[in-house]
């Protein structure tokens, strides 16, 4: 959907992206990680040329970007900003309805289309009259993000979107991004510096140093098969964790067994599909001895122990790290 | 002017006088403000879009407004007259800076997540100007403009000084005339304008971004309407122009006298002195008012016009002197009397021309004269006394300082030490009687209207004749101060109505009266 060839960018003397090749499949979600400077924004404005390359080739669903002018370019791609950059003197209703006015559409269906973008993201209508500056944060960065989907465009560009709200406020904006329908038709590009947003909301991770890509590859990937030094000293720090929000139980379901337990504890049922890190969370917000594992395509059922599922993800582990 | 009048009687009687101006005023004010604005704000956004520019513009608009408004308005002068235009022009180039400035300021000052949003979304550059940068940039610009309308409301009653009407015609003409009211009539309007206008315009800076639309919509049509009051026909129009200074405007011996006396109505505008001469020279003006022995009448080659029904008081010069001073020194006198009768009005005017127009200095200028009527004799640098000499704070006066000094100190024993510069009559007078100085060159009009003050209706008769006057000043300055009259100098240093010589000349016309013939035939 999007491939990016040989692209540089220079600034005076610094080399913010240095030849970098990419591509984005539809309906894919990248994530350009890296520490700050590494040249991360520098490459995601070029895809809407808000910065003109020095050299390369962009090019979405098969054609050259700079085959259009800027302007029908950017009005096709949604872009959120890190500090949303909502227009000050425009109401939410009026910010939203920047693009569909851009593009001419009808009174009707901009109303019909703010008011489904409220909902999906969990705005009250009450807001459409309100200026942004009497939002909080977390519903600027909502309404930010209808305002990139309004007119529905096919690709979306997201500059450090959450970075300035606060943790909790984040982790919730990040259920609701990983459940909202509209974006799983879209193609993201998403630009972070926080190494667990990456693994939480991305299909794929480039992570970059120095304007360069050093691994472009899947959250596994990254962490059990890390091409050099940089990425496994990038992803110490949260390894453990990483590997538990990577690893889904149907990775390891060919190591676990149905076991007979005995105690009186309480279990709970888990889907395959979740993460080790959310069946760990869910067990102990429950205080559940029996992890009843079902596998939801043909209905097998394992119940297994807490230690015998941590033993099944060491032994992954390893598989990985020699295949 | 003895019945004093209060400030309300003043305004009342002079209500059309007084809307006229303040319609002018306000007129001036929003053409000037109106063109600075479609200036300045293109201007201001142009260098928001090229920073290399920035620098430079508002350089030269700052400077532009640290040029002292008068020098301002005198540079426009040679290049576009007098009148509107060079008015118009200084008043918008005053008004630039606080716009310019503001427009740059508001547009950069706009939060840079904003206007990438802006650009990302696929606005256009107007769009994005006129969406985004404008709209969240108007509470600045809308202070800048507001600066500039305070600026110009202000600067704006400098405008009468080059013949542009508006409140000044009445402040300057109150301040030249010594009369309060006049001042005030001017001056308070026009402080309420002020207050008036910054205040309206801080209302629209507080409206919230919708309203504001509105406001900046509405902003150029009440300016234009503003400005339009400016275009308001002057009350008639006739064949010669006239140009009077604001003084000269309230004066019973002024242009009051023109109209009761000589029923002359022509089509007058109000304008400083120092542009006065120059403006009749570049026949911008036909008729102006002016002093009958100024230097400039030679250098711009005007001619004065005989004041056939003697409205004009006569100014004839002689030194008065301290009585007791003519006793401790009995050849002063004769001495100052030397000059009795030696210099003629078209002679001062000539000397003036020298100093005024040559920049010779007063002193080599009374040298030559004297040597060239054969009064001059080197200094006896005698040791008999000290006379001390004063004279007013112009070029005439410091003249005949320096031929009195000169004379002295060649025909007597006597020593000379001279205070001149001493700002207007008044001081000059005080000087005299408070003994500080011995005498000072006077005019009998001045002795008659400024010092001693009869009522209206004895001066009436008095000015008629001038050795009536002669005669009333010398009695009443003997009685009241003990200061003596000596025999006039010869020339007659009054208000005159003056013309280009070569117009006058065809058009034939020699007095007030022959001007008056003139402007009435079809
Ligand atoms: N407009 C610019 N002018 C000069 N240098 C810039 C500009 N934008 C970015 N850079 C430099 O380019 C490098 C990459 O910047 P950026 O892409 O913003 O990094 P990131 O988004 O990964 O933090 C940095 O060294 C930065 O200082
Ligand atoms: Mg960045």
């Amino acid at each position: 959907m999007i491939r990016v060839q040989h692209l540089s960018k220079h600034f005076c003397n610094v080399k913010a992206v240095d030849d970098i090749s990419f591509e984005v499949k539809e309906h894919e979600n990248l994530i350009l990680l890296g520490t700050s400077g590494c040249g991360k924004t520098t490459t995601l404005k070029m895809l809407n040329r808000l910065i003109e390359a020095d050299s390369g080739e962009i090019a979405i669903n098969g054609k050259s970007i700079k085959g259009q002018s800027p302007e029908a370019l950017r009005i096709g791609i949604g872009y959120v900003l890190q500090n949303n950059g909502l227009f000050p003197h425009y109401t939410v209703a009026q910010n939203i309805a920047i693009v569909p006015q851009l593009l001419k559409w009808d009174k009707k269906k901009i109303e019909n289309r703010t008011a489904e973008l409220l909902e999906k993201l969990h705005l009250s209508v009450d807001y459409l009259k309100a200026y942004p500056p009497e939002l909080s944060g977390g519903q600027q960065q909502r309404v930010g993000l209808a305002r990139a989907l309004a007119a529905d465009p096919a690709v979306l560009l997201m500059d450090e979107p959450f970075a300035a709200l606060d943790n909790v406020t984040r982790s919730k904006i990040h259920a609701e991004f990983k459940a909202l329908d509209e974006l799983k038709r879209k193609t993201i590009i998403m630009v972070t510096h926080d190494v667990q947003e990456a693994f939480e909301l991305g299909d794929r991770i480039c992570l970059m140093d120095k304007g360069r890509i050093v691994q472009d590859g899947t959250p596994a990937e990254l962490l059990f098969k890390p091409k050099n030094d940089f990425v496994k000293e990038f992803l110490k720090e949260q390894r453990l964790l990483l590997e538990f929000k990577t690893i889904t139980v149907k990775s390891l379901w060919h190591l676990l067994s149905n076991e007979e337990i005995k105690g009186m504890g309480p279990g709970i049922l888990v889907d395959y599909k979740v993460d080790l890190w959310t069946v760990l969370e869910r067990a102990t917000f429950f205080n559940a001895e029996r992890l009843n594992m079902m596998n939801l395509e043909n209905k097998e059922m394992k119940t297994v122990s807490f230690e015998s599922l941590t033993a099944a993800f060491y032994q992954y582990k390893k598989q990985q790290a020699h295949e | 002017m003895n019945e004093q009048q209060s400030l309300w009687e003043f305004m009342r009687q002079q209500s059309d006088k007084l809307a006229e101006q303040t319609l002018q005023h306000i007129g001036l004010t929003f053409i000037s403000l109106f063109i600075a604005v479609l200036i300045g704000l293109p201007l201001g956004v142009f260098i928001s879009r090229r920073k290399q520019f920035s620098g430079g513009v508002l350089g030269v608009a700052g400077v532009l407004q640290t040029i002292p408004s008068i020098a301002l308005l005198g540079f426009m002068i040679p290049v576009l007259g007098i009148g509107p235009k060079p008015a118009i022009t200084a008043l918008l180039l005053y008004a630039l800076l606080p716009i310019i400035r503001n427009t740059y300021t508001g547009i950069t000052g706009v939060d840079a997540a904003v206007k990438e949003a802006a650009v990302a979304m696929g606005m256009s550059k107007w769009q994005v100007l006129f969406k985004v940068e404008l709209p969240l940039a108007m509470p600045v610009i809308f202070a800048g403009i507001r600066t500039a309308t305070v600026i110009t409301v202000g600067v704006a009653t400098l405008a009468s000084y080059i013949a542009a009407g508006g409140l000044g015609e009445f402040i300057f003409g109150g301040i030249s005339l010594n009369n309060t009211n006049m001042i005030l009539a001017g001056a308070i309007p026009a402080a309420m304008l002020a207050i008036l206008f910054d205040f309206l315009l801080s209302r629209l800076q507080k409206l919230d971004s919708k309203k504001l639309k509105m406001a900046a919509i509405a902003l150029p049509v009440i300016l234009i309407l503003l400005s339009s009051f400016y275009l308001i026909p002057k009350t008639y129009a006739t064949k010669l122009k006239a140009g009077f200074t604001p003084e000269f405007m309230g004066r019973q011996d002024g242009n009051l006298g023109l109209q009761s006396k000589y029923g002359l109505h022509i089509n007058t505008v109000v304008i400083s002195d120092a542009v006065m001469y120059k403006a009749a020279y570049q026949k911008q003006l036909d008729v102006i008012s002016g002093y009958s022995t100024d230097g400039r009448l030679k250098a711009y080659g005007l001619l004065v016009l005989e004041d056939d029904k003697k409205i004009f008081p006569p100014y004839y010069a002689a030194p008065i002197v301290r009585e007791d001073a003519l006793q401790r020194y009995p050849d002063l006198e004769n001495t100052l009397n030397l000059l009795a009768g030696k210099i003629n009005d078209s002679t001062m005017t000539a000397l003036n021309y020298q100093t005024d127009y040559l920049h010779q200095t007063p002193e080599r200028v009374a040298k030559f004269f004297l040597t060239q009527n054969k009064l001059f004799r080197p200094a006896r640098n005698g040791n008999a006394g000290i006379i001390r000499i004063g004279s007013k704070i112009f070029g005439e006066q410091y003249i005949l300082a320096n031929m009195y000094s000169m004379l002295i100190k060649g025909y007597t024993d006597y020593d000379v030490s001279t205070k001149t510069g001493l700002g207007g009559t008044k001081i000059c007078f005080d000087a005299l009687t408070n003994n500080q100085i011995d005498f000072y060159p006077e005019y009998t009009g001045t002795g008659l209207l400024t010092i001693l003050n009869p009522p209206a209706k004895e001066v009436a008769a008095l000015t008629l004749n001038k050795d009536a006057t002669y005669r009333y000043v010398a009695d009443g300055f003997d009685k009241k101060y003990q200061v003596k009259w000596l025999k006039p100098i010869g020339f007659n240093n009054t208000y005159a109505l003056m013309m280009r010589a070569e117009q006058a000349q065809k058009l034939n016309i020699k007095t007030i009266s022959n001007l008056k013939r003139y402007l009435d035939s079809k």
